[in-house]
């Protein structure tokens, strides 16, 4: 979320995507209801925020919303490119705001074209874009003369695009987006999305309403957007209509993910993902052969004078901070940091690479960590048969799963499964202390409450245990290039029992030369006297003590909550440096007033010299934090363009976010039948036999007519919640939702046992016949 | 003390007519569950935790008692009254925590399965440690790739594979994240991916 949960009482219209929060975050769901009982809020005259609601099924959030709209699955480009459409034919953009704080004024290369449903510079052979041709027009005196200015660098490019400020130029971000969603007509939409035409115009109209400075909504979705061959498009479509609005950086606006789990953001964060390491610094690739190689390629470009560029000019610090905590005298300026003990990726090793690999023979060993593999993903049986090309799989979790299972599921020979299993009982989240992220970014520190049941091991104990005895393994037996294994850093009380606490002191990070805690990212270095293990969490815990213990909360809110916008910014810690709504200089017009009086994130006061509210995501104080001087910073400082991207140049989808079909949509795309799908989506190749390319797994129209999707309930999460005897006595049976229509078609009455069938498998499972859904 | 069911509750609160906390049975029922309430978490210990479900991220208290003996109850879970993201409710699954908390359906100990095995049998932690520091010694030795076929230094270990939860601490899920990284994994995962 850029905004956090409270934060959504402040909305006057609330859009929902691909979410259900009335069913699956029900208590934060209270805070839509606020806004809509406060009748400040609201479109024209107020009576309270409105709510529409677009989804495929009718459900509990439909219920409580004031428009409904049926959407088809896997549309929502299209329902969002619609309404950036009607905005900008209406002029009805927040024009102060799309020319200051977006890089609508920024002219793009007179090579970049998009034609027959592909921008240029594709290639269909290895399925990816070139992005060359999607870049800025440079301006190259503009950029020497930055260059000269003395401006820190970080040692990220530094490449000054051209602008045009009255947005007239063809090749501006605005006429060229103009242009690119002006086949999102009313009609066109509606013929893609299935929503019909006059109730899409209500909602156009009320949205259209949302650009005015003293109105802002707020846009909610959840894994109904992520989870799409389109997921990145389909949120960076919501994101371009917010920037479009004015609404991202204020209170009550911005683009907000509903996360499903207790603690996805903060593992998020701190980069058990492929790609990335901790605070988002891209992983390095091979070829890039020292620190220089790897800032030039991974940070933002200053495309603009004015643009402080801050992620990229501190891209070198954080890393070597993150690098020097890991290795620690191991990683020397002499040695780039210890660089090269980075692992660089060949590939893509996501998810479905890591069971592709396995299917392919090379892949030896799994270790899941509280995650489950086979029921996840769109062909648990594909995922079966990798797990039984594995050398050994570990399970590490506090119960039994179906991946620990998995060599005894129905139907499977235990004796032809080679597969070695271990399942290492794990502790529960109330049996260690620690911090759970919430989906508002909100680290809230929990208490140890009651010691590990039976014989039962903490996650991180059993690592730290593994790992050294791997070490130790390295010293007796030798092996491949021990050096990071021997280096990596175990700076802990007993390194095979590491606490938490000290954990989150390595993360926060310290200043080697004073041995005190680091108090903010902007203090690290990249001379090796400062440690961060993710620098997104510096500041949180300071020599004064764990923030993120903080419950200053609304047992007081006259003293917790000061600018009663509910950012209560003595609970918990909030990242980053405690911020509350990212982007918030962007709440502020040019002059440092809010664009809204009532609702305002941060203004500069004058009289103090300094910017007063919510933490700024600016500086504070001097010259460049000043609106009246002719340094002060553009608002967007994370960004090298400074301001908020309409295009990007980044984009592996596509700089402008286009609709394409589902893979196995049972249509041909509306506005391009040529190039229905997406062309970038990832296909994978497999093994042998059945696995041999997923390509065969994909069903026909023919064979299979009808789409289906699925939802949560209240009363289960995931997989966990079968072990729960009250939850599972409320919802015991799975169970398929069938429109009245088709029931009536094949002769099914709720309550009878169906079979729901997709190319890729069979279960057999309870009807139940609603007017939910529409046939 | 005599029983009251809720039918029986009704009808006392309507003879009571809500004027005054005395009902017929001569006592005070609301203050009597009140003190029920008390009695059940008088001298317990109140500790924080966070709901381990969604990531609202509503606040918990967790009542619990010590037994004298080293072992600890856990009494009572409910929500944080304090908290600006919940303001002390919860959702049925918040509300039920307790349950999974104290599941009877557990893993106690390390259990092994053998290749070709019908079974799990039960091994100690010293055991399952050394085996597994084993395997992922020779998984990494034997699919380690210190350079690639350009001759670039990528030193990645391709065999293994981590995938993390959602459900474990912040500071777990960055101890994992350093651990595998150190020991040269590139295929890493975790549940906010699917």
């Amino acid at each position: 979320m850029t905004n956090h949960w409270r934060d959504i009482k402040n909305a006057d219209l609330i859009l929902i995507n691909g979410a259900n929060p009335a069913e699956a975050h029900p208590v934060g769901f209270q805070w839509f209801v606020t806004a809509k009982n406060d009748p400040k809020r609201g479109p024209g005259s107020g009576g309270g925020a409105q709510i529409i609601h677009a989804d495929p099924r009718f459900t509990r959030t439909s219920a409580l919303a004031d428009i409904y709209a049926r959407i088809r699955t896997g549309t929502d480009v299209a329902y969002f490119g619609g309404l950036i459409n009607y905005v900008l034919q209406n002029n009805l953009y927040h024009d102060d705001y799309v020319r200051n704080y977006t890089n609508a004024s920024f002219l793009v290369r007179k090579d970049y074209g998009f034609a027959d449903g592909l921008f240029t510079g594709y290639d269909v052979k290895g399925r990816k874009y070139d992005v060359t041709t999607w870049g800025y027009q440079i301006d190259d005196a503009a950029t020497a003369a930055s260059v000269a200015s003395g401006l820190p660098t970080g040692g990220a490019p530094v490449a000054i695009a051209k602008r045009d400020m009255t947005l007239q130029d063809p090749q501006t971000v605005f006429q060229l987006m103009k242009e690119h969603y002006s086949r999102y007509t009313p009609d066109m939409v509606s013929r893609i999305t299935g929503i019909p035409q006059d109730q899409f115009m209500r909602i156009a109209q009320l949205v259209g309403q949302m650009g005015k400075p003293d109105k802002v909504m707020t846009i909610v979705y959840a894994v109904g957007l992520t989870h799409h061959t389109t997921g990145g498009e389909l949120i960076r479509s919501g994101a371009v209509l917010q920037l479009l609005l004015g609404n991202i950086g204020r209170p009550g606006g911005g683009m907000n993910a509903e996360r499903g789990h207790a603690n996805i953001q903060g593992n998020t964060d701190h980069a058990i993902s492929w790609e990335i390491l901790p605070g988002y610094l891209k992983i390095p690739v091979p070829g890039q052969k020292n620190l220089v190689d790897y800032v030039k390629a991974s940070a933002s470009k200053r495309n603009d004078p004015r643009s402080w560029n801050f992620f990229g000019i501190n891209y070198r610090n954080f890393v070597v901070s993150l690098l020097k905590g890991w290795y620690g005298s191991a990683a020397t300026s002499s040695n780039e940091f210890a660089f090269d003990f980075i692992p660089k990726p060949a590939k893509n090793s996501s998810w479905m690479s890591i069971y592709d690999q396995a299917l392919k023979g090379n892949m030896q060993g799994l270790i899941l960590n509280g995650m489950t593999a086979t029921s996840i993903g769109p062909d648990s049986n594909r995922v079966m048969q990798a797990l039984a090309n594995l050398k050994w799989l570990v399970v590490m979790d506090p119960l039994p799963t179906t991946s620990s299972e998995f060599w005894r599921r129905p139907g499977a020979d235990p004796k032809s499964i080679q597969t070695e299993v271990f399942m290492v009982p794990a502790t529960h989240w109330i049996e260690k202390d620690g911090s759970f992220v919430n989906s508002g970014r909100w680290s809230q520190w929990k208490d140890q409450v009651i010691p590990p049941q039976g014989n039962a091991r903490h996650d991180h104990w059993i690592l730290a245990e593994l790992f050294l005895r791997v070490r130790s393994l390295y010293q007796l037996q030798g092996g491949k290039f021990p050096d990071p294994i021997r280096a990596l850093t175990m700076n802990y009380s007993d390194p095979s029992k590491p606490q938490l606490d000290e954990i989150a002191r390595e993360i926060n990070g310290a200043d080697l030369t004073t041995g005190k805690q680091m108090t903010s990212f902007a203090n690290l270095k990249s001379d090796g006297t400062t440690t961060a293990g993710d620098w997104i969490y510096t500041g949180s815990y300071p020599d004064s003590g764990n923030l993120m213990k903080r419950r200053n909360g609304i047992q007081d809110p006259a003293k917790n909550d000061p600018t009663g916008m509910g950012f209560y910014p003595g609970w918990a810690w909030s990242w980053p440096l405690n911020r509350r709504v990212l982007y918030n200089r962007a709440s502020a017009d040019l002059t440092g007033n809010p664009w809204d009086p009532n609702r305002p994130g941060i203004k500069w006061d004058a009289v103090q010299a300094k910017w007063v509210g919510d933490v700024p995501d600016y500086p504070a104080t001097g010259p460049t934090a000043d609106p009246s001087s002719p340094k002060a910073w553009l608002p967007f400082i994370m960004n090298g363009e400074g301001v908020g991207r309409l295009f990007s140049t980044s984009m592996v989808d596509g700089p402008l976010p286009e609709h394409y079909e589902p893979m196995e949509s049972p249509i041909k795309n509306p506005l391009h039948p040529t190039q229905s799908e997406s062309p970038v989506a990832f296909i994978y190749t497999g093994g042998t036999g059945n696995f041999a390319n997923v390509k065969d797994s994909f069903g026909t129209v023919a064979d299979y007519p009808y789409v289906a999707t699925s939802y949560r309930l209240t009363e289960h999460e995931h997989y966990v919640t079968q072990h729960v005897p009250l939850l599972a006595g409320l919802q015991p049976y799975p169970f398929v939702e069938i429109p009245e229509e088709l029931a009536n078609q094949k002769s099914i009455k709720s309550g009878d046992r169906v079979r729901v069938r997709s190319k890729r498998g069979k279960i057999e499972v309870l009807a139940l016949v609603t007017k939910r859904l529409a046939a | 003390m005599p029983q009251v069911t809720r039918r029986d509750f009704l009808k006392i609160s309507a003879a009571g007519g809500g004027a005054a906390g005395l009902t017929v049975l001569g006592f005070d029922v609301a203050r009597a569950a009140q003190v029920k309430q008390t009695f059940r978490i008088a001298g317990a210990t109140e500790s924080h935790s966070v709901c381990p479900y969604c990531a609202v991220g509503c606040a918990l208290v967790a009542y619990t008692r010590d037994n004298g003996n080293g072992t600890r109850t856990l009494l009572q879970i409910e929500g944080n009254p304090d908290s600006p993201v919940n303001e002390g409710r919860l959702c049925p699954k918040g509300a039920t925590a307790m349950q999974l908390a104290t599941s009877a359906r557990r893993v106690d100990n390390p259990m092994y399965r053998a290749p070709g095995s019908d079974h799990w049998q039960q091994i100690s932690w010293d055991d399952m440690l050394n085996k597994l520091a084993q395997r992922i010694k020779d998984a990494r030795d034997a699919t380690f790739v210190a350079q690639d076929a350009a001759g670039n230094t990528v030193n990645r270990t391709e065999g293994i594979a981590f995938a993390g939860g959602a459900a474990f601490s912040s500071e777990e899920g960055y101890f994992a994240t350093k651990v595998m990284r150190g020991l040269g994994l590139v295929h890493l995962e975790q549940q906010a991916r699917v």
